[in-house]
Order: C-alpha cells, then structure tokens, then sequence
C-alpha cells in the first residue's frame, strides 16, 4: 500500500480510535467498519473536518452476507469418496426470521475526497432488526438519496431519515427484495398477457432453475500469505 | 385573467426525447416546473445478481449491455477490479490498446450525445452528421471483437487478441454498387492502425464542422445557456462525476488524478466549464473529443513502434492458445478447468473505477474466494446524475426538460442496470 494511504489510515486511527475497525485489504485500499451507531457521526466528521475532506459520496451499496463462503461443491475433503458435477439445490428458505444474524447486512459507502485524492470504503452492519434499520447520510451528501432507495429496494434496508424511501427499481407494486440472497434468481412471478382478462397476469413462475457452473471455493496457495511472504522477503 | 392552476404532467417512458425508459412525473404551474420525479427501472435486469451467478468472466458481455452507447469503457472498470483482486499486471502494449479503445468509445459516446442532444432541442444535421463518423469507429470495434457494439474485447490480463493486420472490407451487391464499394474500402485497405489514423486525420474537421453549426448558433445558445446551472458546492454534493462536475467548474478528471493503465504517459488536457450550464457542458463535451482524438494519435504511434503481448501469460487465468492446447496435455487441462469452472478470485473486496465518458463508472467486487463474484456492485454515473434531475430543471420550462435529458448523457442501460 501507497505511504499516503497509510499515512491517511493513521490519522483516521489516532482521530476515531475505538470507533472505527480497520479491514485488512489485499490490493491497498482502505476499509474500515463502524458500528451503525456511530456512522452519522464519523460520517459528519470525515465530510467536515478539513484533514479527511470527503466532501463526495460515490457510492452506497447494501450487501447480504447470508451465503458468504458457501460452496456447492465440495473440493478440499472430497478426493477419497469423489464427487459428481451435479449441484444439489436446497430449497429456497425465506428467511422470516424476528431476529437476523448481526453480520447479515451491510452497508457499503465509497468516499471520495477530492482536495486530499483519496478513496475510502466504509462499512456499517445493520444489527439484528428485522427489517434492517440504519441512519441514512442523504443529510450529509445529498447525492446518496438515491442510492440508499436502492438499497432499501434490493435489500429492504431501512434507512432512518431519508426524505422519500420508495422502491427505485423494481416493478410498481413487487413484493420482496430482490438481491437478497434467499431470493431466488428466477424471481417468484412471472407475467403475461391474458387475453380474457384483457390485462397483464402475474402467475407463479414456470421455470426451473439450474445451475450451470457450481460455486467452487478453491484454496489457491499462490494467495496464501506464508508463500507471498516467502516471494517478497 | 384565467387563473392557472398548478397540475401534474407524465411524460413518457416510451417518449423519444427521453432517450430511452424514462418516466417522469412533472409537476408544473402553468409551463413552469415546480418539481420532477424521474421513475427509473424500467429496463432494470438485476445484471448485479446475474453476475453472482456466473463465472468472472462470463460478466464480461453484461458490463457491454449497460452503458451501450460506452460499451468497452464498462468493461475497462470491471476486469480493472478483477485485476486488482487477482494481482495482476497487464502486459504494456495491452495497456494502450485499452487506453486506444477507451478512447475511441469516448469519442463514440460524445457522437451519439451530440447527435441526440442536438435532436431533441431542435438540430436535426447533428444526428446525421454524428452518425457518419460513429460508423467508422464501429467498424473499428468490428474489426478487433467481431462485433459492432458488444464487443467483450477486454479480458481480465489484457485484451482477447491483438489488432488485426487487415480491415473488414465491404462487398459488391445488387444494393451497393462496384462504385460505391471502392470508394467506401479505399481507406480499409491497411492495417486497423492505419483505418483508425486516417480517421483521426479527418475527425479534428468534423468537429470543427459541428461547432460552426452549433457554438455560436443563436438557437442553440437561446436553448442552453443559463439552462440547468449547477454550482461546483452542489455537483460535490450531488455525487456528480465526468463532464458534470467539470462542466461546473471543478477540475476533476480520474485519468489525471488517478492515472491508471497508461494514462500519465499521454498527453492531453481537461476542457473545464465557467458556468456550469448546459452551454458549458456542451462546450467541455465538444473539447473532450478533441482531447480524446489527440490521445488517439499518440496510441497509435507507440502502437506501430512497439509490438508485443497482449495478454499475461499466467495459464491459471488466462486460457493457453489453441495450438497449445491441442499439443500440450498441461495446457488442455488448464483450458478444460478455466471453460467449465473458471478461475477462483482470493477472497476481497476491491473498487475500481474509470473516467467513462459519463463520468466515474465504479465496480465494487467483494469476493469470499468462489469462481463467482459475492457481489458486484455497478456505480453508474448517469443514476447519480439523474437524481439531480428535479434540481436542475425546478423552476425551468416543460422544453427545458428535454435540454437536461440531455445535457446529462442519460443512458438507461447503466442507470437501471
């Protein structure tokens, strides 16, 4: 990593200290997690305070970390009983739960600072509410107005304050959000045009799905540090 | 005096001045807009949750079907991100191939906002002439992918094949005759290099062509100047990007500020607006295919004076030529693995992002190791361009509306993405 960045990373330590939680990065940038409570303030902080700057906003995403790491295929442990190329599909459950997994859903914001030329990443995770609840920074950067209605689209995220949190993308009156990962690919309706009725008909979808290159997850020593490490020193 | 009264107007999705599906829900007093509420989505098509489900680089060709009028720059910023993850360096030729091509979808892009620009408020010869010369540079596209628009030419460790020695050439038939094909293969008779030279040759007065129709037309002017103004304060705020935000005045451009591939080793200037309207916009577009036709040239004469690979020759990522691979049992298995499973990415999260002709066109990938990407997220310049569009045209006339379309480059493609 660059020395500005490290040097950048240093004063966002020594200014946020326990609030911020730097991410290890393998391609340098900087990433640092805050807890949701804490991102209107740090956000605030980095927008106004003249050492940081990040007077732009490029980017707010949600993720959902449901699957992360989950494989279709098994690689490592499979060799001695061998393995056939079919995936078995688990059937799709809607997570209806009262409480999620803290580290379900996430927030991700890019920063942009154009005096300094630096680039940040911050994320915040939602916490267990069902749905999903966090401050919006519209207030902050106007300019994530948008974005956060995406992300409360695709991911049903709820952003507390924003001025007008309607769906952006999806189809007038869609039920569900779509990018969540317990959402199948296939969708759940399907429409078309019934000539009795003499409108457009939602039926339940007809297709089946399928998988046509399983997730592999492969453990690739050329990435592993003691072999980096081995390479740079 | 009849009292007028304050009512909401719909205006499209399926109107030709929307340049695409667009929406919007205006309401006004009388001819004046009070507020505008763009309805995006129409053509969303969850490319995000379709690349999850696929191998990197099967994306390759969705990232074509977003911006569709700037289809390699997508590309660009999508195996850019892929790169990063994976480490990889591109080999220097490959490098300004894609700094070339970057361009000439620069200039393509600027063609087709020109022409459809100049349509909607009222000059018709732009869309024309526009289109005589995008013609030339889709078949410069053809001739390196083999087709005109979708191309998937970059691949993550350089470019899929070098630059051919040889043009596609037109065919005598019974709707072109033996007259009209010479004359159209007269300067497809060299080497791509040669086809894309002779063309930035002639483009600088094709430009010049444009301005004296438009710059100091006084139709043109009475429709664009002091037409949606942003002040620099407000572009920041509003997360713009690309001739946006310099049109208002900040000087910003990533190839300057965050040089990638080869772009600090070229020369070229950043055209800057005063006013930040849409006059100016105009003004700072019109420069940039200047700028982008210089950068051209000086690809082109570093292209001839140094040949070379254009792909890494890292066989875990990038699949061994055919010959190879029909004679070396190692290299069979390594296309084998990379066609039917792909290449694993180590787990991350990366950000890359390129001065698309909209503006900074981002991918975000987070990886937890797979063949398939976790999450990819687009951050398209024209959706957060089109959020503003209720402040820039508040206050404006109903025709006004259709200058801001405009003005902001809207392509649905990448908005709804």
């Amino acid at each position: 990593m660059s020395n500005r960045y490290e040097k950048l990373a240093a004063r966002i330590d020594e200014r946020f200290g326990e609030q911020m939680t730097r991410v290890e990065s393998i391609c340098g940038e900087v990433t640092y997690e805050v807890d949701r409570d804490d991102l209107h303030d740090v956000a605030t902080a980095l927008r106004n305070e003249a050492e940081f700057g990040f007077e732009m906003l490029m980017d707010v995403c949600g993720v959902d970390y449901l699957t992360y790491g989950a494989d279709e295929w098994t690689t490592a442990s499979a060799t001695g009983t061998g393995f056939s190329r079919g995936v078995e599909r688990e059937p799709v459950i809607l997570d209806e739960a009262d409480e999620f997994d803290p580290r379900r859903f996430a927030v991700v914001y890019h920063l942009l600072s154009l005096q300094h030329n630096f680039r940040m990443r911050l994320r915040a995770f939602t916490g267990t509410d069902n749905p999903p609840m966090i401050r919006s920074v519209v207030d902050i950067w106007n300019g994530a107005n948008w974005f956060e209605r995406e992300a409360f689209d695709l991911y049903g995220i709820l952003f507390v304050g924003h001025p007008d949190l309607r769906r952006i993308l999806t189809d007038y009156g869609f039920v569900g959000h779509p990018f969540r990962k317990d959402f199948p690919l296939i969708g759940n309706v399907e429409v078309s045009y019934d000539a009795e009725k003499g409108r457009v008909a939602y039926q339940p979808v007809s297709i089946e799905p399928r998988t046509l290159v399983p997730r592999v997850i492969r453990d690739d020593n050329r990435y592993s540090d003691d072999l980096k490490d081995r390479i740079d020193g | 005096m009849a009292e007028i009264q304050s009512y909401t107007m719909n205006f499209g999705p399926q109107h030709p001045a929307a340049h695409g599906v667009l929406r919007l829900v205006l309401e006004m007093e009388g001819e004046v807009i009070q507020r505008a509420d763009p309805h995006v989505g129409l053509l969303h098509r969850g490319t995000e949750k379709l690349a999850e489900s696929k191998p990197f680089n099967q994306t390759i060709g969705y990232m074509d079907r977003l911006d569709y009028v700037s289809m390699m720059c997508n590309e660009h910023a999508y195996v850019m991100a892929i790169e990063k993850l994976l480490g990889v360096k591109v080999p220097i030729r490959a490098q300004y191939i894609r700094v070339m091509f970057d361009e000439i979808t620069r200039i393509l892009n600027h063609l087709m906002w020109l022409g459809a620009h100049g349509l909607d408020i009222g000059a018709m010869t732009m869309f024309l002439y526009c289109f005589r010369e995008r013609e030339d540079l889709m078949d410069t596209y053809e001739a390196v992918s083999g087709t005109r628009m979708h191309a998937t030419y970059y691949r993550p460790g350089g470019v899929y094949r070098d630059l051919p020695d040889s043009m596609p050439k037109y065919q005598e038939s019974k709707f072109r005759s033996k007259k009209d094909v010479d004359r159209l293969n007269a300067i497809r008779e060299g080497s791509l290099l040669d086809f894309i030279e002779a063309f930035t040759d002639r483009f600088p007065g094709c430009v010049d062509e444009y301005e004296t129709l438009l710059t100091d037309n006084r139709i043109w002017k009475q429709r664009t100047v002091n037409i949606g103004v942003v002040t620099p304060d407000r572009a920041m705020q509003l997360g713009f990007s690309g001739p946006m935000i310099r049109g208002s005045g900040v000087e910003w451009d990533l190839r300057k500020k965050q040089p990638y591939e080869v772009y600090d080793q070229v020369d070229f200037d950043i055209p800057v607006g005063v006013n930040g309207d849409c006059y100016d916009r105009y003004l700072v577009r019109v420069e940039e295919l200047r700028q982008s036709n210089r950068i051209i040239r000086q690809c082109i004469d570093w292209l001839r004076a140094n040949p070379g690979p254009v792909m890494v020759e890292d066989n875990k990522v990038v699949a061994p030529s055919r010959v190879e691979m029909k004679d070396d049992m190692e290299s069979l298995i390594h296309h084998f693995k990379l066609f039917t499973e792909g290449y694993s990415v180590p787990e991350g999260e990366a950000y890359a992002a390129v001065e698309h002709p909209k503006g900074e066109f981002g991918i975000y990938i987070l990886s937890d190791g797979a063949n398939k990407p976790y999450r990819v997220k687009i951050r398209a310049p024209g959706f957060a361009h089109l959020s503003a569009m209720s402040e820039m045209v508040e206050g404006h006339m109903l025709a006004d509306v259709v200058a801001v379309i405009g003005t902001q480059d809207i392509v649905f493609g990448e908005v709804d993405r």
